[in-house]
Order: C-alpha cells, then structure tokens, then sequence
C-alpha cells in the first residue's frame, strides 16, 4: 500500500446559509482546499454526501461539483454512509492513492440541510424506516435511549453530559468556522427544552449548512511539501445493525470500538499515543459513550472522563477542539471531511487560538446513524 | 408510505411472525434471507412472545411530522421473553411510571395516520403489566 498524505484543506463557515446554493458552498471549500495545497489538477473527485436528493432535491452530486469547480472530466462520484459520509468519502480518496489508481485526489463533504422541507424526515431514513421510524422514534429518541440506559448501568449524571455540551461550546468560540461562537453555561444546558427525556435541546447538535475539503496525494508528492503535510496512518470503517434495538447492548457503540482497534492496529499505535481527537458528539452522551469505545477511559468512566477535564483543550486529550458537531455544526455530510480538517489544522500548527502544544498523533471518528457505520483515521505529521 | 409497502410488512406488524433459524436457533424479527449468526438459509416461522421487559425508552416531546399531536410520548427497546428485542411505543402510562426492567404486554394499536384521507397505519405497542 502506498503511503497518503493531506497536503492542503479548505472549510466554508458553519451555520445557517441562507444566501449560498449547496454547490457554492462545496466550490468555495474545495477551492480553498486546492489552493491551501498549491496544486495545478486532481486525479478524482470524492463527495461525502448524505441526502442530497432529500435535503436539496439534488442527486449525481459528484459529477455536478466537478462541473461547478472546473474540473470536468475528471471522474467524481458521492459516498453515503448517512452522518459518516464525510468519513468515508475519506476513506475512499485514501483506498484510490494507495492502490496507485490516483496520485492527487480532492475529497470534499458538504451538506445544505437549511433548504429541506423536512429536516427530521431526511435524518430518520438513517435508522430503520419499518421497525423504528414507524413507531415514532427520532435521532435525539435513539441517543434518549443509549443516555438513560448508560445512566441506570454507569451511574452518568445529567450534569456529566451538560459538561460536554459546555466544553465544546468553548472550543468553538475560538473557532472561526464555527456555527456557534460562545460560550454557554451548565445551567443553560440543563434548563434548555427537553427534546427526548433526558437528552435537552442543548444536548443536540444543530441543523447546519457547510462544506469541508482535503487534498490528499502519494507520500513522495506530499514530502516536497515539507512545510505542512500530514501522514494517515490509520483507517477503518466498520458495521453494526443499522437497527438499535437489534444489538446486545445499548449502552454501547461497538462499531467505534471495533473500527478504532483496527485503525490502532493498522497505524501501530495505542489509545494513550493519541494527543488530540475530533469524535461524533452528535448528542452529549455519543461523546461520552465514544470516549469509552476508543478505549481513552475503561467501559462507564466517560462521564467520569469529563467531569475530571481529560478532554478538555488544556487536558491530557483534548477532544473536539473545532468544538466539535456541538458547536461547530454538523451539515451532515461534510462533517467527516471538517473533523480531518481540524486535525490537519492541528498538527500543522495551523489551528490558532485553540492550538494543542506538542500535538504529534490526531484520530478522528465519524458515525452513521444511531452508531450503524462507523470511520476512524489517524494521522501524523512528517 | 404506499399500500404494497404498508401491506408486505402486516404479518410482523400484526402478529408478530418471525423466522428461527432451524441450524442455530437464532430468532429473526422481522425475517431475512439468511442467518447472520450461522449463514443458514432455512428457517422455520414462528410467532414472538408477547411478554418482556423494558431494556431502555425515552420519551418523545418534538414528534416526526406524522406524530404531531401525540407527543410526548414513550417509546421503549423491550426485550420479549423469547429474547427477541423490539422497538414501539408504551401505551396507556404515566411517563414517571416507565422504568429500565419493568415487565410489559404486547397490545395492538393504531400507530399512525397518512395524513386526512390516506391509510391508517396499525401494529404493535406495550402496556405495563
Ligand atoms: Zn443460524
């Protein structure tokens, strides 16, 4: 297998935009990417995408962005793999380098929920429509349930999961992509409105617009860049039940687990090596139970894990440092492509006022659903 | 939803039909081609039990569209006593009576409308015994 590389990334600001198409979007993040890499063409295009068709009306998303960026007739397709889109449009652009197929590939992500008639229609056809959508469960309903069951086995306060809620709000106010830019207090958290008992509105991530872009190439490409490239050293995709109630534990999310011991093992590295993590806080408690499945804390300490600061900026492991899905916003299927950004940001020196010191192995882990797909990669600086 | 959809899945909506693999014993709700336990494709039908207990739920304040007026209600993972885990909602219960490990009952109920002329949708919910 050859050796990938990042050489150059691009990200629009998250939020609601209103005044931008889904294609202005994704051509301004892979401009900014093309340029940040300072290359004249690329081999591919790879989108990460989860439902244009629901959210815009729009399919054949890949060969649409290469016409809008200038790039036609270079091949470019979508990968769906519902909120792991992003992750695995990744995943993808690196399997093409390393089997010699392409040499400079542009992965993007992008989503436009804002345009939807019906946000919550499009992300529920992630879970199973016959045997959970038709009894009235919602995305906020299945993490509801992974919260109550984690809290009755582990003892995980409501308070515990505000925290992460708090802390990524922080990190996002010293993020200028971020959707969200200040700070919040526990108390807001804990008196925001209930959505799906216990988890409350402050507890989910929001609905957003925003588009992410990476240009990733060979190592020997990459290493006439000296300035500012990044290794992936790990990656791995894994599956569970795309149906929650169909898995032996609720209290766990074991395709993370499972796809984070396989990027580990690839990149030959252990869960301590990590210095810094952007993980799918889709909802307070995904980063809590995350935490435990990447094995940075043993099963049940993730609340724990928060409350003792592990993960904050200034903590052994800061975690979502862009302020994660929480607060930097989570246009779906971008959101894979922008947690690789902020790593690459990090370990280039390159993430300003929320600059990890001695930042030396970055993870990222994106997730599908109610945990149904799950992508993680590692990365190291040359 | 359209008619053929609705009506393919009425024998597990309605009475609960499920395949057990005739190799491992494993119970699939609702059937499939092929056992992922032990990759048999043979099968003998059977129905789910009709009691269980409450493995976790929550309850939904902001509804999908098709459930507006309903909320909140409660909706539970329930594992059957033939060990079969399935989705729906509980019926006929004060929110604070709902907890992780109490027993429930299968009862059959109306879960949805297609909106003012459209179908009604029918299938499975829990009472607390
Ligand atoms: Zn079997």
């Amino acid at each position: 297998m050859r050796e990938v590389a990042i050489i150059g990334a691009g990200l629009t600001k998250f939020g609601e935009l209103w005044d931008k198409s889904i294609r202005d979007i994704f051509v301004e993040a892979a401009l900014s990417a093309i340029k940040d890499a300072g290359v004249d063409h690329v081999d591919s295009i790879i989108v990460g995408n989860m439902s244009g068709g629901l959210f815009v009306e729009q399919e054949h998303i890949g060969a649409l962005m290469a016409d809008y960026l200038g790039q036609n007739p270079v091949p470019a397709y979508r990968v769906e793999s519902a909120c792991a889109s992003g992750g695995v449009a990744l995943m993808q652009g690196l399997r093409e380098i390393a089997s010699g197929l392409s040499d400079i590939v542009l992965v993007g992500g992008v989503e436009k929920m804002t345009d939807a008639e019906d946000i919550t229609f499009a992300l529920a056809t992630a879970a199973d429509q016959e045997y959970e959508v038709y009894h009235g469960i919602t995305f906020p309903g299945f993490y509801a349930m992974i919260a109550n069951a984690h809290m009755k086995r582990y003892g995980t306060t409501r308070k515990q999961m505000a925290m992460v809620a708090v802390k990524n709000h922080k990190n996002g106010s010293l993020n200028p992509y971020a959707q969200f830019q200040s700070e919040i207090t526990l108390d807001t958290v804990l008196n925001s409105t209930l959505v799906a008992d216990p988890l409350r509105l402050m507890d989910c991530s929001p609905v957003t617009d925003g588009a992410a872009a990476l240009v990733l190439c060979s190592g020997d490409i990459a290493r006439k860049h000296k300035n500012s490239s990044v290794k992936i050293i790990g990656s791995s995709m894994t599956t569970d039940t795309l149906a929650l109630h169909l898995r032996e534990d609720v209290t766990s999310l074991k395709s993370v687990n499972l796809s984070a011991k396989k990027a580990y093992k690839m990149a030959e590295i252990t869960p301590e090596e990590v210095s810094v993590a952007e993980v799918h806080d889709c909802f307070t408690i995904a980063e809590i139970v995350i935490m435990e499945e990447l094995g940075f804390v043993e099963k049940g300490k993730g609340g724990k894990f928060i409350e003792d600061g592990y993960t904050a900026l200034e903590g052994k492991i800061p975690v979502n440092t862009s302020g994660g899905l929480k607060a930097k916003g989570h246009p779906v299927g971008a959101t894979g492509v922008a947690q690789a950004v902020e790593i690459f940001f990090q370990l280039t020196g390159r993430a300003g006022k929320r600059q990890i010191k001695n930042a030396k192995i970055g993870l990222t882990q994106n997730m599908g659903g109610s945990g149904a797909s799950s992508v993680v990669h590692i990365f190291k600086p040359y | 939803m359209s008619i053929p959809k609705y009506w393919r899945e009425i024998p597990q909506r309605y009475r609960l039909e499920a395949l057990k693999c005739k190799k491992c014993g494993k119970i699939f709700f609702p059937p499939r081609l092929i056992c992922s336990n032990c990759k048999t494709q043979e099968f003998e039908n059977i129905r789910l039990k009709e009691e269980g207990k409450i493995v976790t739920y929550t309850i939904i304040r902001v509804p999908p569209k098709q459930f507006n007026g309903q909320a909140p209600y409660p909706v539970a993972i329930v594992e059957l006593d033939d060990g079969v885990r399935i989705m729906g909602q509980i019926t006929d219960a004060n929110p604070e009576e709902i907890e992780i490990g109490k027993k429930v009952r299968v009862v059959f109920r109306k879960i949805q409308e297609q909106g003012h002329a459209g179908i009604i949708n029918y299938g499975y919910k829990f009472i607390l015994k």
